[in-house]
């Protein structure tokens, strides 16, 4: 497997170390040639406007019966009783999976007290529960969920598996998939179905979201993912008649090399703008700190973080740790909704790659509105009242 | 004891942009760092030996120039640094790449003879690949417990680890198990130190950078690099920015509707 450059076609038109994320190619005498840098991405094969790249692979070698894994699986984690809400995310993403596979869709769970709520998984697309009980399980071990999954996977053989990406998921999936030596893919944000070879094809951001890469396990079975929570849609449009197996386990503490001491709640003290999927900032606009307070009820009604201008926090009407800009915080949420901002380049350089800008100023020839995805050209005080209330009856329709 | 941290170098991709107008990637003078979260693990590593004692390990799989990555932490404080560095690792996935470092681990531990009373410790996450599958991997193949996103790290006697794992933004979970372990840290844990000129001097002049390639290491052609991955990079693609303006009007009703109607659709509320 390699990387293979014609140097007679090649041009030297430098598209290629353009495209390479990690500088693995440079122009040595009129032609590209490959360094030591490189990791085999292929980035460079698709940049090529001339077809002088090709990335030479060696001959697929299955390193499994594929045709013996047939299925998709979700597996579902909880809290406090309760199946985290990525899991019906899951099932959504995964019966339009199986649809295609002709396959069925299988929801595991393990942890205790659920036997009341397990038909219900039928609503959501499921055709199976596997159902794991012991009590131990009402909290979350490492290495029982591995011990457990392997045998089970090992055992039925699914050809898909879905875990969501929360700090339990990205614990457990890749102990999980090293110890069946399976292929995973980590925070997918896309996931599709190559039909003839029933490959999967898994889109997750790379570098800082600068980058996506489609990521596939050609030769082994079963095809794994985690995937970040609220990117697909939960459905209940396909009833099913749910079939539950339910597996009980003596299971107790000394069976797990780590123990649980204590689970201590606290309250959100740091913020944390930059892992923030929502930010609603306020600027010079917003008037005085009081003003902050719809600007505030905006963020709450979203689940937001609550952002500012630096004015905004030279003049103490929000926190400075929730500056954005230059001097402050460089973000990139889903969405950055900015309320009578400006938009002075040090403020753009810190949140222009967040994927959906709203604007909302009075000024229609405010900077802020390049770079705007959605313009409300308007007062701020009239305008975010009317936005949270929309958005809290949109919340408690969802 | 023996503490062994993995570290990788990585481009510094809060600069990697996109060019709008071609848009390619541009990377022109991006320098490559150490993996932010990587310091953390190192500061941990070391402040652990002054704490207890021990020797702090660190190993990087990568190409020649991240030997930089580990001069600049022995200039931290590390005592011994490998790079673990073959064409043959070229384009490992993270199963490859825990396949590696874990042959690597094991022939340290052999060859110095030590009681099997070691930690590892990693970043939870590299941000070029952001893929945080490294550590627990890395822990299944050397077959030791993980605790994966640390805040807070203790030793007591009888080999007994007590940690702080952030389970969920609200939720923290305090965490017992023994040596032999493996963590992978948040940033929240610590501050990580800066190289002092002395450090900087030894780094450079008393210490060396050991290079370790398939052979040293024992490793298996079939079992590194593309051939030991099972995942195979299809496609690199550059998200398409949305460009479109849209310039709500009417009403300011009729604004906040078809905002939240947009905003819908985008998946974002
Ligand atoms: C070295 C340096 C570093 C800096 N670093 C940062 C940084 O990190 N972050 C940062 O933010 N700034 C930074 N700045 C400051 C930056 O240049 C701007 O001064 C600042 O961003 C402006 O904040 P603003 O948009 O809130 O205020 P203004 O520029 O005063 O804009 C207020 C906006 O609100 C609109 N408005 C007013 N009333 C209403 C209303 N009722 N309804 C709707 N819209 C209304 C106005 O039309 C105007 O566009 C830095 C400057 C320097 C020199
Ligand atoms: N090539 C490598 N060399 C050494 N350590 C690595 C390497 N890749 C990943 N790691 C470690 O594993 C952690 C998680 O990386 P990743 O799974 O790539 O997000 C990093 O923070 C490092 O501690």
């Amino acid at each position: 497997m390699s990387i293979i450059i014609d140097s007679e076609q090649c041009t030297a038109c430098e598209s290629c170390i353009v495209a390479c994320p990690y500088g693995g190619i440079e122009i040595i005498e009129g032609s590209a040639v490959i360094t030591p840098d490189c990791n085999l991405c292929g980035a460079c094969v698709d940049a090529c406007p001339v077809e002088a790249i090709t990335l030479e692979r060696t001959e697929y070698i299955d390193k499994v019966d594929k045709s013996q894994f047939k299925g998709v699986w979700v597996i579902a984690e909880h809290y406090g009783g309760e199946i985290h809400k990525v899991a019906y995310q899951l099932l959504g993403k995964g019966r339009q999976l199986a649809d295609i596979l002709k396959t069925d869709l299988t929801i595991v769970i393990l942890g205790t007290n659920f036997d009341q709520i397990l038909s219900s998984f039928g609503d959501y697309g499921a055709d199976r529960v596997i159902y794991v009980e012991s009590k131990i399980l009402k909290h979350y071990y490492s290495d029982i969920y591995v011990n457990l999954l392997s045998d089970l996977v090992s055992e039925r053989k699914p050809e898909i598996i879905l875990i969501g990406a929360t700090p339990t998921g990205r614990d457990f999936a890749p102990r999980l998939a090293k110890r069946l030596n399976a292929g995973l893919t980590a925070d997918c944000t896309g996931l599709e179905i190559e039909e003839e070879t029933r490959n999967l094809r898994q889109t997750r951001p790379t570098f800082g979201g600068n980058l996506m890469a489609t990521i596939r396990t050609p030769i082994s079975r079963p095809q794994m993912a985690t995937v970040r929570p609220g990117i697909f849609k939960a459905s209940n449009e396909t009833k099913k008649k749910i079939k539950i197996i339910k597996i009980e386990k003596d299971l107790n503490e000394t069976d797990s090399v780590t123990k649980v001491l204590k689970v201590i709640k606290k309250q959100k003290t740091t913020v944390n703008l930059e892992d923030a999927e929502i930010i609603v900032s306020g600027g010079r606009g917003v008037g005085s700190k009081e003003g902050f307070k719809i600007i505030k009820d905006l963020a709450d009604a979203l689940g937001a973080e609550l952002g500012g201008s630096r004015v905004t926090t030279e003049l103490n009407w929000v926190e400075p740790d929730r500056q954005v800009g230059q001097t402050g915080k460089t973000v990139s949420p889903k969405l950055y909704i900015a309320c009578g901002i400006s938009g002075a380049i040090q403020h753009l350089v810190g949140m222009q790659n967040s994927e959906i800008i709203v604007a909302i100023n009075r000024d229609k020839d405010a900077p802020i509105f390049g770079i705007a995805h959605y313009c409300l050209v308007g007062d701020l005080h009239e305008i975010v009242p009317i936005l949270t209330k929309e958005v809290r009856k949109i919340k408690s329709e969802d | 004891m023996k503490v062994f941290v993995c570290i990788k170098q990585v481009p510094g991709v809060s600069e990697v942009k996109i060019d709008p107008k071609t848009n390619t990637l541009v990377r022109e003078g991006i320098p490559s760092i150490i993996n932010p979260h990587d310091k953390h693990a190192i500061e941990l590593g070391i402040s652990i030996k002054e704490e207890y004692g021990g020797e702090v390990i660190a190993l990087s799989m990568g190409p020649p120039q991240a030997e930089k990555a580990l001069r600049e932490v022995l200039s931290m404080g590390v005592d011994k640094a490998y790079l673990l560095t073959d064409r043959a690792f070229a384009g490992a996935d993270t199963l490859a790449t825990s396949h590696t470092l874990a042959l690597a681990i094991k022939k340290l531990l052999k060859e110095t003879n030590v009681e099997q009373k070691y930690i590892v410790i990693c970043g939870t996450q590299a941000i070029d690949g952001d893929t945080a599958q490294v550590g627990p991997e890395l822990a299944e193949e050397l077959n030791i417990p993980q605790i994966t996103y640390v805040l807070k790290f203790r030793l007591e006697e009888d080999d007994k680890v007590i940690v702080e794992r952030a389970f969920r933004t609200e939720e923290v979970v305090e965490i017992e198990t023994r040596l032999p372990v493996l963590v992978s840290v948040v940033k929240e844990i610590n501050v990580p130190r800066m190289p002092g000129v002395q450090g900087i001097v030894n780094a450079y002049q008393n210490k060396e950078v050991i290079y370790l390639n398939a052979d040293d290491i024992g490793a298996d052609k079939s079992e590194i690099g593309l051939n030991g991955s099972m995942t195979e990079v299809w496609k690199i693609f550059i998200p398409e920015k949305k460009v479109d303006h849209v310039v709500l009007t009417g009403t300011i009703d009729e604004m906040v509707r078809e905002l939240c109607i947009n905003l819908h659709d985008d998946k974002v509320i």
